[in-house]
């Protein structure tokens, strides 16, 4: 009749029931119909023949209760009772339909039923706010695309394509006036040194006696001995000078760039590296051609 | 004497059992041409092979492996010798000689695709002329960018959106806070931007955007990979200043590659700054799109040195939707299906 106790030994404190889940601290009950989750002598469903809960499907409340006169018919056993939607009175229905019964099993049915309630109204407002919309990566895809990003990285070979493409802007004028080296007039500009360089020659040879007489008397106290050495710094001389007009109308050129660098950058102090260092060395080339002269003329 | 002296060499050289060195001097015989040094010659430089030998036959796995090295030696002998046979023709002929053979490169066996553009093509130039961008391309609005990300982002999504906000210039970043993407829109169309950028991220990385041209532009969502901050650079110069970049827009040749090259050469400013030399490039490679932001100068007419300043990332196309933010109802141009569009290796789309 009344074997609750017996139940309870055979699947209770350190027993095997099918529904018990053990942790270390504490032993959870799986079974659908407890009203706590617990597994404990007061909470089990099955080692109880009076029990009741409340559980919840598709977002209706419903009261359950077992009775011992029930017990022999496993069908009927559990009473199913709809509870209002209205919070307040689905109470109210609980109270009336477990009017004498245990007050444990009461205060647990309306906690159980005020933590649904609650998380109802939570699913409610989630819905309407924005869905997080979960896309599955497949491994394998993921790994395809990114060898073949891979190969495409490499095949776009970015560096030449910019340079390439930054070449041809130029070469097309877009750029305007900005960059002092156009090709034509720079070809043009080469044209003129070769045809006055050509010119000078020219000169020397139809008039050799009065710039021997200025060489000698600019290297009279020189230590060279060599004559080759003075034709070599003669012919040297010449093509320095007009390196020099060239050098200095660069230089400007490159001072006038190099203070629309510098107004470009926000800190003009320490310089760009790369290219612009190279931009430097190139000028400073020029600045040794140009002492060579001066050093000659310390000399003398 | 002499079959002895190339039997011991021959077992010498392999490490194999005594079957192979029988079948070694037939096949010798037979290769060798009339004259005897050479077949002295190739009897003495490796092991040949009878035609019905495999490698996979061995059992042991270590003399399988020597054999399949040897096997390997071989095959890449026989390749050098043709290969200087070939040049010897070559240089025999002269002027006769055929074209040089030009290898094959996927961007040179790629399908050719249909909606492919010609430059003169008038429909195109047409719908160029009346489509979302043409407001901005005939200078009636001026680029204005709002950048944000997807809900609660990591460091390393915020730290992006900042340098792209560098990048690109009037841009705004701005914290998402949750909002529905839908209620922002009109609110951006209201306070007269002309873009919204949301970069999603998952696992405390980008890994998407979507770019979504504001009076009812077309909204395009991409994949992002291999993003690069600033400080992971190598060799990188200073920040980028306040000046407005170039653009270089790459090889994006189709109809959709030219919608969406003009969809990111709208958000840059229509006069660069060339005082600044900076350049941001768009380069499209096997519909990869590849974004570099670069410092340039130019040495000479010939040569220029660029360095790179800017964030990097890639971007790969998903989909193209006409209207402004709308993924259950909108109305979609492109969306890429993997099944379909990725069965070939050489089709591309953009």
């Amino acid at each position: 009749m009344q074997h609750d106790d017996v139940i309870w030994d055979l699947i209770g404190n350190d027993s095997f029931c099918s529904y018990k889940v053990k942790t270390k601290t504490q032993r959870f009950c799986r079974n659908e119909y407890n009203l706590t989750g617990l597994c404990n002598r007061s909470s089990c469903p099955l080692a109880n023949s009076q029990y009741a809960t409340v559980r919840e499907e598709k977002g209706r409340c419903y009261l359950y209760m077992k009775v011992v006169e029930r017990a022999a018919f496993p069908a009927r056993m559990w009473e199913k009772v709809k509870l209002d939607r209205n919070y307040a009175k689905a109470l109210e229905q609980i109270d009336e339909n477990l009017m004498y019964w245990p007050q444990f099993i009461r205060h647990k049915c309306k906690q159980r039923l005020t933590k649904i309630a609650q998380y109802l109204i939570r699913i409610r407002k989630l819905t309407l706010k924005r869905q997080r919309k979960l896309v599955p990566l497949s491994r394998k895809v993921e790994r395809r695309e990114k060898r073949r990003e891979e190969k495409a990285l490499i095949a776009a070979q970015l560096e030449n394509a910019i340079e390439k493409e930054l070449l041809d802007r130029l070469k097309q004028g877009t750029y305007g006036d900005i960059y002092n080296f156009p090709i034509h007039a720079f070809n043009k500009a080469m044209e003129k040194q070769e045809e006055e360089t050509e010119s000078e020659e020219a000169e020397d040879e139809e008039e050799p006696v009065t710039r021997e007489f200025v060489a000698d008397d600019e290297f009279e106290e020189s230590d060279l001995s060599d004559f080759e050495d003075m034709n070599n710094l003669k012919g040297s001389s010449d093509e320095e000078e007009d390196a020099e007009e060239e050098s200095r109308e660069e230089e400007e050129s490159e001072e006038e760039l190099e203070e629309e660098k510098t107004k470009a950058q926000s800190k003009g102090k320490a310089p760009l590296k790369g290219p612009i260092r190279k931009k430097r060395a190139y000028v400073e080339i020029e600045y040794e051609q140009e002492t060579e002269p001066a050093q000659k003329s310390k000399a003398t | 004497g002499s079959s002895i002296g190339d039997r011991s060499a021959g077992g010498g050289k392999t490490k194999k059992v005594k079957r192979k060195v029988k079948p070694d001097e037939a096949p010798v015989q037979e290769m060798g041409q009339a004259e005897g040094e050479e077949t002295e010659k190739k009897s003495v430089s490796g092991p040949c092979f009878p035609p019905t030998f495999s490698v996979s036959e061995i059992k042991n796995k270590q003399r399988r492996h020597a054999m399949f090295l040897k096997l390997k030696e071989e095959k890449r002998k026989q390749k050098l010798e043709l290969k200087k046979k070939k040049k010897k023709e070559r240089k025999a002929l002269g002027d006769q000689a055929p074209p040089k053979e030009v290898p094959k490169t996927i961007e040179n066996q790629r399908i050719y695709d249909e909606t492919t553009v010609n430059p003169e093509d008038e429909e195109v130039a047409f719908d160029e002329g009346t489509d979302e961008f043409s407001a901005y391309f005939s200078r009636l609005t001026n680029p204005k960018v709002l950048i944000t990300t997807s809900d609660r982002p990591r460091g390393r999504t915020v730290r992006f959106c900042e340098q792209l906000a560098t990048v690109i210039p009037h841009a705004h970043v701005y914290y998402r806070r949750g909002l529905a993407l839908k209620r922002v829109i009109p609110q951006c169309v209201s306070r007269g931007f002309t873009y919204v950028m949301v970069i999603n991220e998952d696992r405390k990385v980008p890994n998407g955007l979507v770019l979504c041209h504001l009076p009812d532009g077309p909204t395009a969502h991409f994949k992002v990979s291999n993003v690069r901050l600033r400080k992971e650079m190598k060799r990188r110069g200073k920040d980028p200043t306040e000046h407005v970049p170039e653009v270089i827009l790459n090889n994006f040749t189709t109809r959709l590659g030219h919608s969406i090259g003009r969809l990111f050469a709208a958000l840059f400013p229509h006069d660069p700054q060339f005082v600044g030399r900076q350049v941001a490039t768009f380069h499209n490679q096997r519909d990869f799109i590849f974004f570099r932001f670069h410092r340039y100068i130019f040495k000479n007419e010939k040569k220029v040195g660029i360095q790179e300043l800017g964030p990097r990332f890639t971007l790969k196309l998903r989909s193209l939707q006409k209207g402004t933010f709308d993924s259950k109802f909108g109305e979609y141009e492109w969306v890429h299906k993997r099944h379909e569009m990725d069965s070939s290796r050489r089709k591309f789309h953009l």
